[in-house]
């Protein structure tokens, strides 16, 4: 071992042991900041209604006020806790105002497009390694489109789909599939392509069929890369949703209750619905992630 | 029979590309892509005129292009009040506020192991979702649009930047050591050099981002102008080539948006491998 | 020579702690190095010799002994500026050309600009690389990649110079002809040398001292003082006293079962 590796090895272990406390001492300062910041930002409101009253506030008066608004301008982190905990476990789960039933709303679309745009990247990429003439044709455009705003045109999708008399599950899908598809599609044909000019000529050397070079070398080394994109790509269906969701008339789903919170001005619900759909993404990342790890360790490429 | 031009139109674009595929050259790939794009803009006409679309669910590109001719200063209204005003401006004062987080983070390496995990959690998150806070905080006007892009495009790019900021290796940090070079100096000369690499990578993916959070937040609410509000009144009117040329501005301007940024980067990290001119 | 030690390391130890336990780099390492010396580290990876020079320019600490570096403790000998360092990589920055990197510990430890610009250019003369000071390291071969970093260790003019594997990572020919220009250019300046290196014929062509070294742990079993002249052409190397000192050192390599 040189010095170097155990410098590193040394530095490697010395992580292992402090990876929780630096989060969690970020995440405190984050809620004492937020914890602040309601203070802070709701203050003015406070001050106005006791001068309106005649009252003097003290300080400690002034700060149990702004903390239990019912509608802040920033909601204190209990109150964005107790909305979700009363959205989640107060309502029976067929209610319209249990975060569970909107939740679940967004996921089916979001699943349905995931599945779908995944499948559609995948086949198309396996073309593209094994089409030159579809390789020139699909993939300048399919780069190119990366750098489109697409997610802003979703709400616009809804609507015209609307106007056809399709709605609920499947227009909301289609956009979730048309964002996932993209990432699939690039992330693919990098991670088929990643087998390099040694390993394919090895491959010709034992005479492999084009079939044999596919499954036994070009799938199982394109599978970290297609990991990689997946989590990009569940997270893009997730946020494709719920922006479907948003237009004016949608009455489920997670981003119908931010559109509606937004109207009627109850912060708590948008903060709450806000904090739903961030525990969805992590989620379904984090099950991308716990599938990954099962897979590759599988197949002996786990890290 | 008379979807027999549109499977003639397809059948003989892709010989031709097949054709030309065989060649592989400059040239033939930008040609092979070229004639995709335009069979696709094709086919979609012969469609529409054929099956006599109503331009209620799918105007021809023609009618797109009519369309963008006709309102061009409503468009360009509209670009400057939402891409301009609101994306640009955001995404600056997001990249500016990443790159100085990344730097006084710099020397706490307690700080960076709390937030990179939170910072690569919060960039999974459908952000978007606080548009309508930000929309009741800052107003209808640009200044919200950019507040929602600053939080869009402020993570991944801190997340990169501090990658950035840690890639330089071993040797190249000891070699600084052995000249006694202050942190100063060794941030300056060698580690914000490395970093640009990195930098620009984050601010590549965040382009994109830009613009989704500036016209998505105008559906929140908004003045009477930008792409955003321009989108949903004109769905409403049932106006669906205004709709399409407004998608084709944004089209345009992310692409423009990411080239310029691409340039930049050309520019500035000449000097690294994948900038570098091909030899041999 | 003269009892000028240049480096003084009385007693040196130096542990890591590793997940697998403490690993001892370097145990009970005592050695001096004379004014005008170019003494060779050799033995198998694990044996210190890195470590040890890395402790020479401060950029490990020794767990316990006493190491002096031109007097001084090795940071304030660092901080002095007393040595250049040669890494087996040239690692020169990419984005500034080769005139621009040999400047740049120039830059920071605050020369004129004049200055810089006459030491860049002399020691680009001296390691045979003028007219190459405006090319980008990319645009040169492996070769004069490192010899622009060694340009890069002389050009502030210390008295010692650290070189750890430099030409280990460059093909026998390219050595060959390195080996030689060092040779010379220790010749030219009269610095002292410590040299780390896999090599045993490059060890025995270019050093007046051979310190051979063993692993596990890591510590000095032989310490050659070479019989050859301060002028030595290629050639030497088939002379029967250079095969006899290879021997020596392949002896002392043996003596620590250094392969096992």
């Amino acid at each position: 071992m040189t010095s170097a590796a155990m410098a590193g090895a040394k530095r490697r272990t010395g992580r292992s042991t402090g990876r929780i406390l630096p989060i969690l001492t970020v995440l405190l300062a984050i809620i004492a900041i937020w914890y602040a910041g309601a203070v802070w930002m709701n203050a003015t409101w406070v001050r106005d209604q006791a001068a309106r009253a005649d009252t003097v506030l003290t300080t400690s008066e002034l700060v149990r006020q702004t903390l239990m608004l019912e509608r802040p301008v920033l909601p204190a982190p209990h109150q964005v806790a107790a909305g979700l905990w009363e959205g989640v476990a107060g309502q029976k789960i067929t209610s319209k105002r249990s975060l569970v039933w909107h939740g679940w709303i967004t996921l089916s679309a979001t699943l349905a497009g995931f599945a779908i745009g995944t499948a559609a990247g995948i086949l198309l990429a396996v073309g593209i390694v094994h089409n030159r003439a579809m390789d020139q044709s699909v993939m300048p455009w399919a780069v190119a489109s990366q750098t489109v705003p697409i997610l802003a045109i979703a709400p616009m999708v809804i609507v015209v789909f609307a106007s056809m008399g399709v709605t609920g599950l499947l227009p909301k899908a289609m956009i979730a599939a048309w964002l996932s598809f993209f990432p699939v599609l690039v992330g693919m044909v990098k991670g088929l392509r990643t087998p390099d000019a040694m390993q394919l000529d090895l491959m010709h050397s034992w005479h492999a069929s084009r079939a044999q070079q596919f499954w036994r070398l070009r799938l199982p080394s394109s599978l970290p890369y297609l990991f990689a994109s997946l989590k990009v790509a569940i997270a893009a269906a997730l946020v494709g949703t719920i922006v479907g969701e948003l237009p004016a008339g949608a009455t489920a789903g997670l981003g119908a209750r931010l559109l509606s919170g937004s109207y009627y001005g109850q912060t708590v619900q948008i903060w709450a619905a806000l904090f739903a759909a961030a525990m969805l993404a992590a989620l379904l990342v984090m099950l991308i992630g716990a599938l990954e790890r099962l897979t590759l360790r599988r197949m002996g490429l786990a890290r | 029979m008379s979807a027999l031009p549109i499977i003639a139109v397809w059948i003989g674009a892709i010989g031709l590309n097949t054709w030309l595929s065989r060649f592989d050259t400059r040239a033939t790939r930008l040609a092979v892509a070229l004639i995709f794009g335009a069979t696709i803009l094709a086919l979609w006409e012969m469609i529409v005129r054929i099956y006599a679309v109503p331009p209620v669910i799918l105007p021809a590109p023609s009618q797109i292009g009519a369309s963008f001719a006709t309102n061009t200063a409503i468009l360009w209204t509209d670009f400057v009040q939402t891409i301009v005003k609101g994306a640009v401006t955001g995404w600056l004062i997001g990249a500016a506020a990443a790159v100085l987080t990344a730097i006084a983070i710099d020397r706490s390496p307690f700080l960076q192991r709390g937030l990179l995990p939170i910072g690569n959690f919060v960039a999974a998150l459908p952000i978007v979702g606080i548009a309508p806070i930000l929309v009741m905080w800052f107003g209808f006007d640009w200044q919200s649009k950019a507040a929602v892009v600053v939080v869009m495009v402020f993570f991944p790019i801190l997340v990169n930047m501090v990658a950035g900021l840690a890639a330089t290796d071993p040797m190249q940090r000891d070699l600084m050591a052995t000249w006694a070079a202050p942190y100063g100096t060794s941030l300056l000369k060698l580690r914000l050099p490395a970093a640009m690499p990195f930098l620009f990578n984050g601010l590549k993916i965040t382009t994109t981002l830009a613009l989704i959070g500036a016209i998505v937040a105008e559906f929140f609410g908004s003045p009477t102008r930008g792409m955003g509000f321009r989108i949903s009144t004109a769905v409403g009117r049932l106006d669906l080539p205004l709709v399409w040329a407004e998608i084709l501005v944004a089209a345009i301007a992310g692409s423009l948006f990411y080239g310029i940024v691409a340039l930049i980067e050309k520019k500035v990290t000449f000097w690294h491998p994948s900038q570098r001119p091909q030899r041999g | 020579m003269i009892d000028t030690a240049v480096v003084q390391a009385r007693d040196l130890s130096l542990t890591f702690s590793t997940a697998d336990g403490p690993v001892h780099a370097l145990k009970d390492v005592s050695l001096t190095i004379d004014q005008g010396d170019f003494v060779s580290f050799i033995g198998p990876s694990g044996c210190g010799k890195t470590t040890f020079l890395r402790a020479v320019a401060a950029l490990e600490t020794p767990t316990a002994g006493t190491l002096a570096v031109a007097g001084m403790t090795p940071d304030e000998a660092r901080r002095r500026r007393a040595y250049g360092y040669v890494f087996q990589a040239p690692g020169l920055y990419p984005w500034r050309t080769i005139a621009g990197n040999i400047s740049l510990p120039l830059e920071i430890m605050g020369f004129s600009r004049a200055d810089r610009q006459q030491r860049t250019q002399r020691v680009l003369d001296l390691v045979d690389l003028a007219g190459f000071g405006g090319k980008f390291p990319w645009q040169l071969s492996g070769g004069m990649q490192q010899r622009a970093s060694i340009a890069r260790a002389l050009a502030f003019d210390a008295d010692i110079l650290l070189m750890d594997e430099p030409f280990g990572a460059l093909d026998e020919i390219v050595r060959d002809r390195l080996n030689e220009a060092l040779l010379d250019l220790w010749k030219k300046t009269g610095k002292t040398i410590g040299f780390v290196t896999h090599s045993i014929p490059e060890a025995v062509y270019l050093s007046t001292r051979i310190v051979v070294m063993s692993p596990r742990p890591g510590r000095i079993t032989r310490v050659i003082d070479s019989p050859l002249p301060r002028d030595r052409p290629l050639e030497i190397r088939d002379t029967p006293e250079f095969i006899a000192l290879a021997q020596q050192v392949r002896d002392g390599l043996r003596e620590g079962h250094s392969y096992d």
